[in-house]
């Protein structure tokens, strides 16, 4: 997918002024933050977890090329294949050859973010072979053509009555004309529809929760079990993963499985956390022939020798989406790609450039909820700081931004000029809000003033008072 | 190639080289030991206990549960799940259950083996049952065919009381004492179920609509 983070803030604005998504968001505010907080506390060792489980992915990163291989020793011991691939073109010619190989004609898919990232879809699609999202919310945001706006929830931003429609569209082809209102009946529709493509697709591709270096296993967790259908019916399983998801043993796996469903939905286990290892056994009367992981860099080796070596701690659970007040204001799409929230803010500038992303780390009010809900501790807003400079030292933002940084920049290194400006402004600011305290509007923030009074400052700076009283 | 590509930039980023011998042997020692990291205190119960706090957890996901005394009742269990569900007498079995008492049940159709989703009803032992989080571990293999455990509207799981163990981590052990790891190891807490459409609960959503667990006390 092309990314459109240049438009941020047109994005935003769109967003705000959408009210069915307005309401959606604050479904998720009020739906996950609450979940979350209950399965915290009734996990009295949560937060001792949350230090093992991020101790044992800075253990796999100082050590990620031997675990890699360990990986893909035990993936072909297994019976399996593992595909290294530098690029997202690599990664999708890679799918591609694979598919060709058993002349797929149709391919179902779990919910993989890699596979949003590398936009294996319309390439698939481009080369004759269907794709078939199976994941409900990846369903729904298929058929309307759009990308998921919420890294658990692809559909969220969806109503029940947009979800009528596009259903009452798209399932005309199966001879459903019946516009369905009720939510149980388009479950129950998007389970009769899909249940024969499952049957038929020559291939299932699904995405990796965790990689586990003992046993060459994918780890995929999921509620609706479309993932396990994805992964059980075909001739040939694909994984798609990126190179940091892995864990080095099946108890490692087991300690970061316990944060994963409490981070994301409150849940203590998904309904379905399925382990798999290789293609079908001598004897097993089903499951895949083939099996093979398509392990994906894009970028990412390079990111463990930066400043942004820790996003790969995460565990894509969107509890940091859940707590942001941005995120909640105007939700997924305006971000502009594959991953959006405080995680996006951090992960996209890393992968598309800071130059075509370089809004995303100021979509921060530094408020730091994210910092404390992520159950790998990432330092997120810490990172959108350092984005922040990059942006600068990259030459990444506009001609007023950078006026704006080098005034304020030389001005904060010459005290007492400082002082004397702030004073002229402060005094400036408090003559401008007399009578009522209140700015209403002011010419070089007219970004706070269109919408709201900027209260004016006392009118004497904090060093002139401080020294008044004689604390010098 | 790709793959030493991908090695050497990942080695770059570290600032190293490939790991020595020594520091080879000192992370393979990690994964040989596959060491327990914490376990929540929750699972650690005496048998009984697991038992009980397994029941109550997964019933607490929406799946149903009863106790019989022996396999020898599990076939008239079956009969009953089925007629209070009002279900044509039919069912699948796994391999692995092939053995019970059904002809006790003249009534009840049985076949045995994999299915491609014409069956509504499907009957299958599991590997284990987690007391910690109300989990079942189901593994795949000729004794229990994996589409058995997704494809059909009802499954029915049938435990026995010393399947019920703590934690994850007794399931771990107990997978690697019987050898390698099946194709599948997946665990089940629940039907399968979405909340894909504005955040709402709804019930089976590609999985099985109902999950029924069968306790065996002998």
């Amino acid at each position: 997918m092309i990314p459109t983070s240049r438009q941020f803030k047109e994005n935003a604005g769109r967003a705000l002024k959408d009210t069915e998504l307005q309401k959606a968001l604050f479904r998720v505010d009020k739906n996950f933050t609450e979940r979350r907080a209950r399965a915290v506390k009734n996990l009295p060792e949560f937060e001792s977890l949350r230090d093992q489980g991020v101790a044992i992915k800075n253990h796999v990163l100082d050590h990620l090329d031997h675990y890699l291989e360990v990986f893909a020793e035990n993936v072909e011991r297994a019976g399996g294949q593992v595909h290294w691939c530098s690029t997202a073109e690599d990664a999708r010619r890679m799918v591609l050859d694979l598919c060709r190989s058993v002349n797929a004609r149709s391919v179902t898919k779990g919910k993989t973010m890699i596979g949003e990232e590398i936009s294996l879809n319309p390439y698939l699609a481009a080369q004759g072979i269907e794709p078939v999202e199976t994941d409900l919310g990846e369903y729904i945001i298929q058929l309307a053509d759009e990308p998921p706006s919420h890294i658990i929830g692809p559909a969220i931003h969806k109503t029940k009555e947009q979800v009528s429609d596009l259903f009452l569209e798209h399932h005309r082809r199966y001879g459903k004309t019946k516009r369905l209102t009720e939510g149980e009946e388009l479950v129950g529709e998007a389970r009769e529809i899909l249940r024969p493509r499952y049957l038929a697709a020559d291939v299932g591709i699904t995405g990796a929760n965790f990689l586990i270096a003992e046993t060459g296993s994918s780890v995929i967790v999921t509620n609706e079990g479309n993932g396990d259908l994805t992964q059980t019916l075909p001739k040939m399983h694909i994984v798609l993963a990126s190179l940091e998801k892995i864990v080095p043993t099946l108890e490692d796996a087991a300690t970061l499985i316990r944060l994963l469903a409490r981070s994301a939905t409150g849940q203590q286990m998904s309904v379905y956390t399925t382990v798999s290892t290789g293609p079908r056994r001598p004897g097993d009367p089903d499951g895949p022939g083939q099996y093979h992981v398509v392990l994906l860099d894009n970028g990412r080796s390079k990111l463990l020798g930066s400043a942004f070596r820790d996003i790969l701690r995460c565990i894509r659970c969107g509890a940091c989406f859940n707590h942001c007040p941005v995120y909640a204001s105007v939700g997924g799409h305006a971000y502009g790609w594959v991953y959006s929230g405080p995680m996006g803010s951090v992960l996209t500038p890393a992968i598309v450039g800071i130059a075509e992303a370089h809004h995303l780390p100021n979509a921060s009010t530094f408020c730091g909820r994210c910092q404390d809900v992520c159950p790998m501790r990432i330092p997120l807003p810490s990172m959108m700081r350092h984005w922040r400079e990059e942006a600068f030292a990259q030459d990444a933002c506009t001609w007023r931004e950078r006026m704006a940084i080098r005034g304020w920049a030389w001005l904060a290194r010459r005290p007492r000029s400082y002082r004397q400006v702030a004073r002229l402004v402060a005094s400036y600011l408090a003559w401008r809000g007399r009578p009522t305290g209140r700015i209403a509007d002011l010419a070089f923030a007219r970004g706070w003033t269109a919408t709201r009074d900027l209260p004016a400052p006392a009118g004497r700076t904090f060093l002139d008072l401080w020294r008044e009283r004689g604390r010098t | 190639m790709t793959r030493d590509a991908i090695l050497v930039s990942i080695r770059d980023a570290l600032g190293r080289g490939p790991l020595g011998a020594e520091a080879r042997d000192l992370v393979s020692e990690h994964i040989r030991r596959h060491a327990r990291n914490l376990v929540p205190d929750r699972g650690n119960v005496d048998a009984d206990t697991k038992v009980a706090l397994f029941s109550r957890q997964i019933q607490e996901t929406h799946a149903t549960l009863e106790y019989v005394a022996t396999t020898d009742d599990v076939p008239g269990a079956i009969t009953r799940y089925l007629s209070g569900k009002n279900l044509p007498a039919k069912v699948v079995l796994a391999p692995a259950l092939a053995k019970l008492p059904w002809n006790e049940q003249p009534l009840l159709e049985t076949k045995v083996g994999a299915t491609r989703g014409e069956d509504a009803v499907a009957v299958t032992g599991a590997f284990a049952a987690i007391a910690e989080t109300g989990t079942l571990l189901l593994t795949s293999g000729a004794e229990s065919p994996q589409t058995l455990h997704l494809l059909p509207e009802h499954h029915v799981v049938v435990v026995r009381r010393d399947q019920v163990v703590g934690s994850m981590e007794d399931c771990w052990d107990r997978l690697r004492a019987q050898g390698p790891l099946p194709r599948t190891a997946m665990f089940v807490s629940g039907p399968s179920s979405t909340a894909d459409i504005e955040l709402t609960h709804y019930l089976g959503a590609h999985g099985p609509r109902r999950l029924h667990v069968i306790v065996v006390d002998r």
